[in-house]
């Protein structure tokens, strides 16, 4: 598995040959070596999949239906008993020793089924008998399982008691992310070789889209919090590098200051994070901290501690994930090359937040606290920002608040504990959403040859007011267009459905699990409604893009031509994963395994352990019953819940049909904006908002310690008042130096009457 | 009367306060160097004193060496007062006040 270094090394290969030997090479050479380099980094993800796949996992996943509490007991203790049988039995002496079934352990660990059976069902008594003083299960965690494979590079930080290695992680989500990277990458490089052709600093781009995937690369296989921080401070420089890719345009280059910003806000929440977390337990790779994290607070469900760990690190992933109160950046990130839109403010870089939840799955679900605030923030982002969708004119802003809205689905989804629900949305949101932007990007550049074929350099080629239309005459993209449509509104068949269904169906259980308070469901209602807004905007977006008429300039029609293949070609292949992409995790009425699910179980049981040791704590639900640990409903209530989340997809579709079909509106001109229409246009002046209550305050303080602080008091009291002391009393002074010989004898001899004198009466 | 040290201590003193006197007060350069003599001497007949009293001869010895030293001084003192006196003209030391503020 050592080639597994591989897979970092070869983006860097292409930054070290395209930055420093590529200024002769020609754009193609340029650009299709970067691609291939990124390629060949997809092939050793595959080929890390594959071979991670070949071992046996020793975490059992579910059975198909039934016997939930003994099995899940049986996964833990079985992953336990085969890493180390004789620790783990220790442990479960100190910890369960008053129960006469599970002093068995010890003696024979071959038969621990029979054994655990009893072990579950002594348990499962306690509780029903109400047994209030007796211990509650602690959930010790063993994060490391068969497929948890750590491979060393070098030795990075050794001091003291702290030793970091950079060290790649290999298990099932961060092989996820990998691949969803490396993959969706390759497409989007090979994309940009058409999209920026002709561009004068073309080998630049590509050399920050190469450092991207090498730091994006780092990010979801580093095996500690500092190595995943290296890369996540990478993917944000490149990420501003490429929002101010055509700085010559100054609210480009503002744009990419703002994400730089902004983002450091949450870079904040992280560091303390990762500062407490060293605090309490003294080391920082991921096993270490789960488990020490396990150990210390597992007996102490949302201790404050560990709840103001999650907190911080929530805030790093509202930076990076732009979840309230921090998106504002990314739809300003817009301002970079389309293809920059579609990788690393939609694919990849945001759902960076989402990934490091997840990844820190087992910290969350020892703060209950932690956990609430993920799913509402999440839900009110996926909420919030697809409002604000519906009422914008250029193609990015809508796809661009619709990949806040989807981030906050996924936050959301890991805020209920469906952790694997919201690595699967970000996976098939990473094909749609790539495919909805590189198509933008597709009618950006189709458009801007129909307005350059008449000379017209005024016309906006990304608002959707100049388009309509546009289906008969680039086909071909109007139709891998509306395949993503389809699988972001989520309509059945299409991957985003499969997906956001999940997510819909888990945050349902949460509310039933905790009890019929309406308060529980908040966070489903709120998606649902989101999933109707979604739906309606990205219609919108398609019937005013492609339907209609041709609002462009006159004569600018006959400019219209497809996209050459370099472009299409991309959307293609992006567009099957899109439409098959879901059928990795199909809901339980369809199929009986899950394979998604089932290739991440081992990374969340920990984290669902604990989380059902919560829900019986906090709840009262018998261990093993908890929704997290197998949050199925009955399948009649599965189908209820599908048709509800297909019913809003079809009236968000119906509505935009009605409004912008039927009734053939098309979009107001700026001026025409009015209402609470103009409220959602303008972004419910967030920005604005921001300026005021952050922004000016800021300039004001920095005004104050510039000119009160630094200017008068430093610089003119202290710096410059020093030396006009110096210089009053030297003037004063250097009176003395008369220059004439018998005053100098006479301070002579008067020094030594008073040296006598001193002597004298000593 | 027979003459004790306390004789040769108040010799001394005298001729060393006219010396500091002198330096003080008159400003003719070469009456300066003069009195700085007189307080050089002063402190020779002191040490010839105290040699003689406590019948030790480095007193002695030394004042051979403040002799050659004041010798020499003396030789370098007039040669400087010789060269002022051909740029300026004058000897009076309240007219070199060149090196002041």
């Amino acid at each position: 598995m050592q080639y597994a270094v591989l897979l970092i090394l070869f983006p860097l290969i292409g930054v070290i040959i395209n930055g420093f030997f590529g200024r002769k090479l020609p754009e193609k050479v340029v650009g299709w070596l970067a691609s291939l380099l990124i390629g060949a980094s997809f092939v050793v993800a595959l080929s890390l999949a594959v071979q991670l796949a070949g071992i046996p996992s020793d975490v059992a996943t579910e059975p198909a239906h039934g016997g939930h509490a003994d099995a899940m007991h049986e996964d833990v203790i079985h992953a336990e008993s085969t890493h180390d049988a004789g620790a783990v039995a220790a442990e479960e002496l100190s910890h369960d020793s008053h129960e006469p079934a599970a002093t068995e352990v010890h003696g024979e660990v071959e038969s621990h089924e029979a054994m655990v059976d009893a072990h579950g069902e002594a348990e499962a008594q306690d509780v029903h008998g109400g047994c209030e003083g007796c211990e509650v299960s602690h959930p010790s965690v063993n994060v490391r399982h068969s497929r948890w494979l750590e491979i060393p590079v070098f030795t990075w930080i050794h001091v003291g008691d702290l030793d970091l290695g950079f060290t790649i992680l290999v298990d099932p989500l961060s092989v996820v992310m990998m691949l969803v990277v490396t993959g969706i990458s390759f497409l989007i490089h090979i994309y940009s070789i058409g999209y920026m052709a002709g561009d004068p600093r073309f080998r630049l781009f590509f050399v920050y889209l190469n450092l991207f995937v090498f730091f994006m690369l780092i990010l979801v296989s580093g095996n500690s919090f500092p190595v995943l921080f290296i890369g996540w401070e990478g993917v944000g420089l490149c990420s501003y590098l490429l929002i101010g890719f055509w700085w010559g345009d100054m609210s480009k280059a503002t744009a990419g200051m703002k994400a730089f910003i902004v983002n450091r806000i949450g870079d904040f929440g992280m560091l303390v994070a990762m500062f407490l977390l060293f605090h309490h337990l003294g080391t920082l790779t991921f096993q270490g901290v789960f488990e020490g994290a396990a150990a210390k607070w597992g007996a102490d469900i949302g201790a404050p501690a560990i709840t103001a760990i999650t907190l911080m690190l929530l805030m790093g992933a509202t930076g990076k994930s732009a979840q309230i109160p921090l998106y504002v950046w990314l739809p300003d990130a817009m301002a970079g090359p389309t293809p920059v839109s579609a990788l690393i403010h939609a694919a990849t870089m945001v759902t960076a937040g989402v990934y490091m939840i997840a990844r820190s799955s087992v910290l969350f679900a020892l703060a209950p606290a932690g956990m609430t605030t993920v799913a509402v923030v999440g839900a009110l982002t996926a909420i919030f920002a697809a409002t604000i969708g519906i009422k914008q004119f250029d193609i990015k802003k809508v796809l661009a608040y619709s990949t806040v809205s989807q981030l906050g689905y996924m936050v959301m989804a890991c805020g209920v504990g469906a952790f694997t629900a919201g690595i699967f949305h970000l996976m098939t949101h990473a094909f749609f959403k790539a495919l909805l932007f590189l198509g933008s990007g597709a009618v950006i550049h189709t458009m801007h040859g129909a307005l350059h074929h008449v000379h017209d350099h005024h016309t906006d080629p990304q608002d959707m007011r100049n388009m309509g239309g546009l289906k008969k005459y680039i086909p071909l993209t109007y139709w891998l267009f509306v395949v993503a449509t389809l699988a972001i509104a989520g309509i059945p068949g299409f991957s985003g459905f499969f997906s956001k269904d999940k997510i819909l169906e888990m945050a349902f259980m949460m509310g039933t699990a905790e009890g019929l308070n309406p308060g529980n469901f908040l966070p489903y209602a709120l998606g649902l409604i989101a999933a109707v807004i979604t739906a309606f905007y990205m219609f919108r977006l398609v019937y005013l893009t492609f339907h209609g008429d041709y609002k462009g300039p006159k004569g600018s029609a006959e400019g219209l031509h497809e996209s050459p293949p370099v472009m299409t070609m991309p959307l293609v292949v992006l567009a099957f994963l899109a439409v098959v992409g879901g059928y990795v995790g199909l809901p339980r009425v369809l199929s009986h395994v899950n394979h998604f699910e089932n290739w991440l179980y081992p990374v969340f049981a920990p984290a669902n352990r604990i989380l059902d040791v919560v829900a019986h704590q906090v709840h009262a639900i018998p261990p093993g019953q908890a929704f997290h640990a197998f949050p199925h409903p009955e399948p009649w209530l599965e189908w209820v819940l599908i048709g509800v989340s297909v019913v809003a997809a079809l009236v968000g579709i119906s509505i935009a049909f009605t409004m912008y079909i039927k009734k053939g509106l098309v979009g107001e001109p700026d001026e025409k904006q009015a209402g609470f229409g103009k409220v959602l246009w303008q972004k419910y002046y967030i920005d604005e908002v921001y300026d005021a209550l952050v922004i000016r305050p800021l300039i004001g303080i920095c005004r104050f310690s510039w000119r009160i602080i630094d200017a008068a008091i430093i610089d003119g009291g202290m710096v410059l008042g020093t030396a006009k002391a110096v210089h009053w009393v030297g003037g004063g002074l250097r009176r003395v130096q008369t220059g004439v010989v018998s005053n100098y004898a006479l301070m002579l001899v008067a020094g030594v009457l008073l040296v006598l004198v001193l002597f004298m009466f000593r | 009367m027979e003459l004790t040290i306390y004789h040769y201590l108040l010799l001394s003193t005298i001729l060393f306060s006219l010396g500091i006197i002198g330096v003080l007060t008159r400003r003719n350069i070469l009456i300066i160097l003069m009195s700085v003599e007189l307080m050089l001497n002063s402190a020779n007949l002191l040490l010839i004193a105290f040699s003689h009293y406590i019948q030790n001869a480095t007193g002695m010895i030394f004042v051979l060496f403040t002799m050659t030293v004041a010798a020499a001084e003396v030789g370098v003192g007039l040669a400087i007062i010789v060269t002022i006196f051909r740029n300026k003209e004058t000897i009076d030391v309240g007219k070199m006040n060149l090196l002041k503020w």
